[in-house]
Formats: C-alpha cells, sequence, structure tokens
C-alpha cells in the first residue's frame, strides 16, 4: 500500500528526535493551578464556584446551558483562591479560577462503577463527552459533542482518526498512539458507536512506523473495521481538510465543514480522552504536552494538568536555557507566541516549544517578487500574496472574493516566502476586519 | 494618374475632416453642459492636496459641493482662514472666522517610560498590531509606535523621535484628520493650538495596574480635577477634560500631577 497524501504543503524539518523516544511521564502535581473557564470554542461558561470553596480533583467548576460549549473541571483538589480574569494562551484576558492544592489530589466520585461504550446509546456517549468535557484535543478545541451530533440531514459514513501529528518538535499523539493505542481504538469504537458509522480509518504519518504497527495490532482486532493508513511526511498533513482529500480522496466545500462530505475528524488525544471518560468516569483533568525546542534542557513528553502554569512545566524539564527567547504554546508553525510563563496549559495545549535567539531571527519583509511559491505550497490553492495584498490594503471586499475566510492559516506560505513577508499575519488581519463587519451587519 | 491620387486623397481626408467638424460643432452647441464658473474659480483658489479631509472626494468635488449649497466655505481645513476668505468673496457671502486646530498625540508613553511584555518580530504596521498581537508594550492603550499616523500624513508634518514616538510640527500641520482615522488606538484628537492644558494619556485601568505597565501613565488621583472640576472630570480612572470654545486650561492642574500624564504648554516636538 502507497503512502497517501494530499497536493502542495512543505517539508519543514521535523526535529521530533529530541522527544519521540521518551515515555509520557506525570508531571508532578503543582501547588497552584490558574484554570480559565473558556478553554473551548463556542459560548462562555459561568462559574460555578465561589472563592474559598474547596474543591476535589474532577469537580465541575464552570458550565453553560448552550449546546456549543464544554464545562471545566477542577485539576486538583484544594480551595479556590481566586476568581478573576488573567491571561490565556490566546493572548485574551479571561476568566480564571485559581485553585490552591490541599496536595491530597483527592478524587471526587459522582457515579463510580466501569462502563463500557457496549452497554451505552448513542445519546448516552455524547452526554459523557459533554459532562466530561470533552473537546478537540489536537489544539483546535473544538466541543467533541457538537461534532458527534450532525444535522440529519447530513450522512456521515466515515470517522477519521487523526494521528499525524505534521507539526515540527510535537511528539505528544505519537507517544500516546504507542503507549495506549487500546485506549485510542476504543474511543475510535466509541464515537463510531455514537455516529452510527461502521466505518473508522486512522491516519497516521510515516515517520511513526512503530505507532503505526501499535495501532494495526490493536485495530484488527474484535472484528471492527477499521483501516490504518500510512500518510506521507508532509505539513500540513494534520489539517482535516488534508486528512480527508488523502485518505478519502474527498474535498471539502469552501466555507464547509468535514460533515459536508460524510466524514467527522478526531484527534487521537480525543478518544483517549473519550475512552477514559467513558471506562473510568475522569473528566478532561490532564493532557500530554511535549515540552521541547532548544530552548529547554531535557525536552519530555509530559501527563500535565490543565492550570498547570508553563514556568512550573519548564521547571520540570530543567528549565530553560541560555539564550531561550521565543516560547510558542503548540507547534511552530502554527502556534501561539507568549508574552509571559505565568500562562496556564489548556486543553489546547497540545506542546510547548521553547527556540533560542538565533532560531528566530526575523528577517525583515522585502518586495514581493511575484514567484509563486506560496501558491505552489498552498494546501488549499489559494493566492496568498494577492489575498495578502487585498488584507493590506483593507480591500475586505476583494480579499473576500479571494477566498481569504477558506485559508486554514498553516503558514506554508509565510515558510516559504523568499522575501519574508509575513502573508499569514496580513491573511488574519483581513479575516479580522470582515469578521467585525459581519458582526456589525448582524447586530 | 499621380495627381489624382493626391487629389483623391485630399479631398477624402478633407471631407473627412470636415464631416467629424462639423459633428463637434454640432455637439458644442446642441449638447453643451453648463458648468458654474464659480467651480473653476474656487478649484483654481483651493489648495489642490487632494486629501480629503472636508469629506469630499478630492478639491474638484469640494468646489462643486460649496456651489451647490453643500459643503461650507471655511471646510477646506488645509487651505485655512486665507483660502475660506478667498472662497466667500467669490460666492460672495461672508467667511466665518476659523478656528485653526492641530493634531494633538495623547500618549507620552514611549520607549523608555512604558514596560514591554514581549518583543514583536511581525509586520511593522499599528493596525494590524492591535488587532492580531497587541503590540510589545504591557500598556493596552499606549501608543503602539508603528508609525501608521506619521504614514498617512500627507503633508510632511509628523515623524517618528528617538523615543518610539510621534510627533507633530504644529505649523505644518494642516488638521486633515487622516492620522486621527490611522490611529487605531485613537490618541490623536484635534485640538485648537491655544488649548494649553491637556492630559496625555487613554489609560482606563487602575492606579496600581497604570503605574506598572506606564511611568508617564493617569493613574486616577484626581488632584488635577480639584482646580477645575467644572472642565475636567474623572471617567473609569482616567482624568478627561470636557473641551468647549472657551477652555484654555489651568497650570494649576498640571502642577499636581505626580506623574505628568496632564502637562502645561507641553512643547509639541517634545
Amino acid at each position: 500500500m502507497g503512502l497517501l497524501t494530499f497536493k502542495s504543503g512543505i517539508h519543514p524539518a521535523y526535529r521530533k528526535n529530541s522527544t519521540e523516544a521518551t515515555a509520557i511521564c506525570a508531571a508532578k502535581i503543582p501547588k497552584k493551578v490558574v484554570i480559565p473557564l473558556q478553554q473551548h470554542i463556542g459560548a462562555p461558561n459561568k462559574p460555578l464556584v465561589k472563592k474559598g470553596d474547596i474543591v476535589k480533583t474532577g469537580q465541575k467548576i464552570a458550565g453553560s446551558d448552550a449546546f456549543v460549549s464544554s464545562p471545566v473541571h477542577a485539576s486538583i483538589s484544594g480551595k479556590v483562591k481566586a476568581i478573576a480574569s488573567t491571561l490565556h494562551p490566546s493572548g485574551q484576558l479571561i476568566t480564571s479560577v485559581t485553585i490552591e492544592s490541599d496536595e491530597k489530589d483527592e478524587f471526587f466520585e459522582s457515579n463510580p462503577g466501569k462502563r463500557e461504550y457496549t452497554d451505552l446509546s448513542s445519546d448516552e456517549i455524547r452526554g459523557i463527552a459533554k459532562d466530561a468535557g470533552i473537546v478537540g484535543l489536537g489544539g483546535a478545541a473544538f466541543p467533541t459533542h457538537v461534532k458527534l451530533s450532525p444535522p440529519k440531514e447530513k450522512k456521515i459514513d466515515a470517522v477519521i482518526l487523526n494521528g499525524a501529528e505534521c507539526e515540527p518538535y510535537l511528539t505528544a499523539d505519537h507517544r500516546l498512539m504507542l503507549e495506549q493505542p487500546e485506549k485510542v481504538v476504543y474511543g475510535l469504537k466509541a464515537v463510531m458507536k455514537s455516529l452510527n458509522v461502521s466505518k473508522g480509518y486512522i491516519g497516521i504519518e510515516n515517520n511513526k512506523k512503530d505507532a503505526i504497527s501499535a495501532i494495526l495490532n490493536m485495530a484488527g482486532k474484535n472484528g471492527a473495521d477499521i483501516e490504518v493508513h500510512g500518510l506521507q511526511v508532509k505539513y500540513p498533513q494534520g489539517a482535516e481538510k488534508m486528512l480527508i482529500k488523502a485518505i478519502l480522496n474527498r474535498e471539502v466545500p469552501a466555507g464547509g465543514l468535514p460533515m459536508d462530505v460524510g466524514v467527522v475528524v478526531q484527534n487521537v488525544g480525543t478518544t483517549v480522552a473519550l475512552a477514559d471518560s467513558i471506562r473510568d468516569h475522569k473528566p478532561v483533568i490532564e493532557r500530554v504536552v511535549t515540552v521541547s525546542g532548544t530552548g529547554v534542557k531535557e525536552p519530555k513528553n509530559l501527563m500535565v494538568r490543565i492550570g498547570t502554569l508553563f514556568s512550573n512545566v519548564i521547571e520540570e524539564c530543567g528549565g530553560l536555557n541560555e539564550g531561550a527567547r521565543k516560547v510558542i504554546m503548540g507547534g511552530p508553525l502554527m502556534g501561539l507566541a507568549q508574552p509571559s510563563l505565568e500562562i496556564p496549559v489548556v486543553k489546547g495545549t497540545s506542546g510547548i516549544v521553547v527556540l533560542t535567539e538565533n532560531e528566530i531571527k526575523a528577517e525583515k519583509a522585502r518586495t514581493c517578487i511575484g514567484c509563486g511559491s506560496c501558491v505552489d505550497v498552498c494546501p488549499m490553492f489559494l493566492l496568498p500574496t494577492r489575498i495578502a495584498n487585498f488584507s493590506k490594503y483593507d480591500l475586505t471586499e476583494k480579499a473576500e472574493q479571494f477566498g481569504v475566510m477558506d485559508c486554514i492559516e498553516c503558514g506554508c506560505c509565510t515558510y516559504v516566502c523568499p522575501s519574508k513577508i509575513s502573508l499569514v499575519q496580513w491573511i488574519r488581519y483581513g479575516k479580522g476586519n470582515i469578521l467585525e463587519k459581519r458582526k456589525k451587519i448582524k447586530s | 494618374m499621380e495627381q489624382n491620387l493626391y487629389l483623391l486623397g485630399l479631398s477624402s481626408m478633407g471631407g473627412l475632416g470636415l464631416f467629424f467638424a462639423s459633428l463637434l460643432v454640432f455637439a458644442d452647441k446642441k449638447l453643451r453642459v453648463e458648468v458654474d464658473p464659480k467651480i473653476l474659480l474656487i478649484e483654481e483658489v483651493l489648495p489642490a492636496a487632494n486629501c480629503g479631509a472636508c469629506g469630499q472626494p478630492g478639491c474638484p468635488a469640494f468646489a462643486e459641493a460649496v456651489v451647490n449649497g453643500i459643503a461650507d466655505v471655511h471646510e477646506c481645513t488645509v487651505g485655512g482662514e486665507e483660502v475660506a476668505h478667498q472662497i466667500a468673496s467669490i460666492m460672495g457671502v461672508e467667511a466665518k472666522a476659523v478656528q485653526k486646530k492641530v493634531a494633538k498625540v495623547f500618549c507620552r508613553g514611549g520607549n523608555k517610560e512604558t514596560d514591554r511584555k514581549a518583543i514583536y518580530y511581525g509586520v511593522t504596521s499599528c493596525s494590524l498590531a492591535a488587532k492580531v498581537g497587541g503590540g510589545e508594550k504591557s500598556c493596552k492603550y499606549s501608543c503602539l509606535g508603528y508609525a501608521d499616523c506619521v504614514d498617512s500624513c500627507k503633508f510632511n508634518a509628523m515623524w517618528m523621535n528617538a523615543n518610539g514616538l510621534p510627533v507633530v510640527d504644529e505649523d505644518a500641520c494642516t488638521s486633515c484628520n487622516k492620522c486621527v482615522e490611522a490611529c487605531p488606538r485613537n490618541l490623536i484628537e484635534l485640538h485648537s493650538p491655544d488649548i494649553k492644558l491637556h492630559v496625555y494619556c487613554k489609560n482606563r485601568d487602575p492606579g496600581k495596574i497604570a503605574k506598572k505597565t506606564c511611568k508617564v501613565a493617569c493613574i486616577g488621583c484626581t488632584l488635577c480635577v480639584k482646580p477645575d472640576p467644572e472642565n475636567i472630570k474623572m471617567v473609569d480612572n482616567l482624568a478627561v477634560i470636557e473641551y468647549s470654545d472657551a477652555y484654555l486650561g489651568l497650570e494649576e492642574c498640571a502642577k499636581k500631577c505626580p506623574t505628568n500624564a496632564i502637562a502645561y504648554q507641553l512643547d509639541p516636538i517634545h
């Protein structure tokens, strides 16, 4: 079987060797966690605790009645120290609950006893996903129960599990697939059951051969119809639309969602969380975070409690090297640079990458020479240089006409630009303007 | 034979010429659009900067708007009083006294004064930094320092000083409003150069936070309000001057300020 892939894209240096062979180890339980109440895409949550309350690990501390929302749980046991707005990795100020640990880590158990997905109805699986606060753990943080409830007119016939992990440095999903293949496949089967789909696919990039064989061993068991596919090592192979194109050769229409072509895509981390929540009643209180980059002394894959501050996580990895300059949440291509280390790990934090001074030297942007490199690599087949220019001169209508809203902000164009133009930044500026305009028209 | 060719050429070309000339004459007589001669006269006295400060798309459009009574004679801010009088005499009306206004930058938190949260490597444009990253200064009300206002100025009246703040040459400023529109943080306002007292800060954070982020921020102590409670009001931890026509500002207000956020007779090229 040949390796599957999509058209265009780039081949950056992957730099995964510093962490791909280190097993996931549990980080120390921090003395203090700061848990932002909004860690998902959708309606904001309201706090359910007050300052001074005693909470236990896994207790729901915030929720919302809206459908597109996801509750937040306490990740350690202790006392609520403060409810105030703090800096979220996205750069916004968001209301967060600060919990001081009592160092007991007592579990909040509401309904003990084993469950299996085979005994549950699809509605029950959705309910568990919602109550456990499961969101897309690949980084986008879209509530999983919403993905599991497609509108009736959309017929879903395939579930794809995303194990591509195409961003440089990150190895969190790789280790998860290698160490817990049983949970990955269990979660996938639960997703398939709740969507009433019989066909499952798992796509893994070919630089994780050990993970492919671990998953292959597991997928064949119990007669489920799950295909495991090796994918060509190429960025952005892990983007939903590219993954669907590679595995099923279906193209998501412009402005559409995977469900428009009958597909639901889940990250492998999400299915592991779903398996945990079904069997052990465990909400999302921790996740695997790859701490890597030349700026970190001992790169590691850590199981970190949600709300642990970056500074604590980096301490666990031996601290920062001299010359460490840039801290990125996520991978270097799509991640967000952080202004401080006092920022909490959230459900969407797949990695913390620290780069040193000489790696981040930014050259000044020069004039576009019209070489078309960005057009060649754009996986969405857009014209990045034109769209960026339209955005730059506030020609929002033109930019919209040329498909600015279809840009997935993967950063391929900026990566290859010989004139070092920050194309994605201009495109994001244009998108922001358009969204603002739409909001105004609505209100 | 050759002679015939010459004659044929001459007569056919001459004939065509005559035909089109008569068409033009006919068009000139029958299809003529009367242009008010005043429009042309006004166009001549206008500065021809085509800046759009009057709200019209360029000087010819403004001239037409004046003649049609849509715009007022004194609305060309670039031309100022002199042009207003000239237009008024063309129109045969009395020009109102024009109050000259200049652009004032209400932030003094340059590179030396403000705390930095990060180093910014992105595109150096204020409008973009404000939307995408928030710039590098901790203060979320401060001047971003990427000179969008300077780029927008068509009259060379603005530049960035060594401290990373825009400076206005008040003599060259024509109050065309371009820099006011360019600033994503609304730090630039147009005011009469006669007004001596201004609050050079827009920080609405509580004093404790404001003090941490910038040395020259308004910390909301209300000391400046006491000498002149009628014109200065505290709004969300920020002293705000309510400008009126007669307002000039009291020197005592500035003397009390512990951070120099409110200043009297500040040299525009500071």
